[in-house]
């Protein structure tokens, strides 16, 4: 995975991560996994499923909490982290990198600037 | 951090799950300064004490060793639990914050007709040490805290304006020590410099329900009976002509026939039993049980829950998470005691 393209978020914690192809990884933020502490199990959607922008598209659960997991764009899951299945604390250690939640083909990559920057998620963070 | 009650309570230090299994394989140390202490003395103080709760503090034939107790309103639902211990004066009650203002205004209502004095310590604070090398961890504390290995479960020293008993709420060894506020900061540095990692509410949490402790507000409340939340055993009969608060409903409870059961249900399904959540019995299209505490056992890796369920001859049971149904199995209310699994099916 190339971490050199631009992420951007949602307000609701998820980042994603655009590559040339149109294919937009999707995970949690460093924020959220902090709030969740200990993650136990997650739930991925299956490839091949559509997920709408803001819709939801996973569930996280911590020893704390559930929470829910929703997609910053629309579009067609191609792939999921099974790891994460097996070894969730991978989400805690590595959320923005190993601990990637799934990947979409996105409809429209116009929409991806339209999501928030690190910055202005950090504001929202803070808020 | 946390507000709790008015303390600043941190819900965990680092990992949760790391504290949990600190406390299981070596050794943890809890600030619980927040439990309410309270001392009781004056003539007649056994004679009130032995009226306010439910077990009764005439077993404790040592002075230091305590024991659990509910204590109960005229319905003979649960007020509080509580560890009562006997001291030289009289005895110590160490009761909830949660609970502060209510058990006081109950108590002191009623202590009124006693020759008896209830002073409130809020010069002592509480700290726990927990896990299999917890005596090692105060061998250099300039108390003799080697005591551990003497006594038994439940019993206590008090040297040097120090108390210290063998109790605790996590399952493991351990003791609960109560000093003068000005000398915690030193236990607690003891404590670390030797090896105690310091355990957060989230983690207390998971130990106590793994042991099968209940949590007011949770278990039980002013509206259970000490028969519906695994606190029968608490109550003591020994002595028939002895009253105590709530002993004529708990009288009438015992002969009806629709009182619930406290019980451990556990699941392999990739969920966490929650509080709140509804719990079918196999052969019921109607919820009429409830998990009262749920979460994830880091010690057996599986979601694990206390639950009130109506008495039945079920071994399994539904709980109903996010409109989904997830299969559990139902036995008894304690899962891991000294590290090991001593949860029992029902068959």
């Amino acid at each position: 995975m190339s971490s050199d393209n631009e992420v951007r978020y949602l307000s609701s914690h998820e980042w994603g991560r655009i590559d040339e192809d149109g294919i937009l990884t999707v995970g949690i933020s460093e924020h959220a996994q902090d709030l969740l502490g200990d993650i136990v199990f997650v739930e991925l959607p299956d490839v091949g499923d559509m997920l709408e922008a803001e819709g939801e598209s996973a569930i996280v659960e911590s020893v704390k909490a559930a929470s829910d997991v929703y997609s910053p764009l629309t579009g067609e899951v191609v792939e999921i982290n099974e790891k994460l299945l097996d070894e969730p604390e991978i989400i805690n250690n590595s959320p923005l990198e190993d601990g990637w939640f799934f990947k979409i083909k996105i409809d429209n990559d116009l929409q991806f600037a339209d999501l928030l920057t690190e910055e202005e998620y950090n504001d929202t963070c803070e808020d | 951090m946390v507000d709790f009650h008015g303390w600043d309570m941190p819900i965990n230090y680092g990992s949760q799950i790391e504290e949990h299994h600190a406390v299981r394989q070596g050794c943890g140390i809890f600030d619980v300064s927040h439990m309410t202490i309270l001392d009781f003395e004056g003539s007649e103080s056994e004679l009130f004490v032995r009226k306010l709760i439910a077990n009764d503090v005439r077993k404790l034939s040592e002075n230091y060793s305590g024991l659990y107790s509910a204590m109960l309103n005229d319905k003979g639902y649960v007020i509080d639990d509580l560890i009562a211990y006997r001291m030289d004066k009289g005895f110590r009650l160490v009761v909830n914050c949660a609970t502060r203002g209510e058990d006081l205004k109950w108590i002191s209502a009623r202590a009124k007709e006693y020759d008896v004095n209830m002073i409130e310590r809020e010069d002592l604070s509480m700290v726990a040490i927990q896990g299999p090398q917890s005596p090692s961890v105060l061998k250099n504390f300039p108390a003799p805290i080697d005591f551990l290995k003497e006594k038994k479960r439940q019993q206590g020293i008090f040297q040097d304006d120090i108390f210290a008993a063998k109790t605790g709420y996590t399952g493991e060894l351990g003791f609960e020590v109560i000093l003068p506020n000005e000398k915690a900061i030193d236990l607690w540095n003891i404590a670390i410099s030797e090896g105690a990692k310091p355990i957060g509410l989230a983690a207390r949490d998971t130990l106590r329900l793994e042991a099968g402790m209940n949590l007011y507000g949770f278990e039980m409340d002013e509206t259970i009976s000490p028969f519906e939340c695994n606190m029968g055993w608490t109550v003591c009969w020994q002595d028939d002509q002895r009253d105590f608060f709530g002993k004529e409903s708990l009288i009438k409870q015992k002969e009806s026939n629709d009182l619930k059961e406290l019980v451990g249900i556990i699941t392999d399904e990739k969920v966490i039993l929650r509080q709140g959540q509804k719990i079918h019995l196999e052969e019921e299209n109607h919820a009429r049980g409830i998990v009262t505490s749920g979460t994830y056992s880091p010690s057996l890796k599986k979601p694990i829950a206390l639950a009130r369920l109506p008495k039945s001859e079920s071994t399994s049971c539904f709980a109903e998470i996010r409109g989904k149904r997830v299969k559990a199995k139902i036995g008894s209310p304690k899962f891991i005691k000294e590290g090991k699994l001593i949860f029992k099916e029902k068959v």
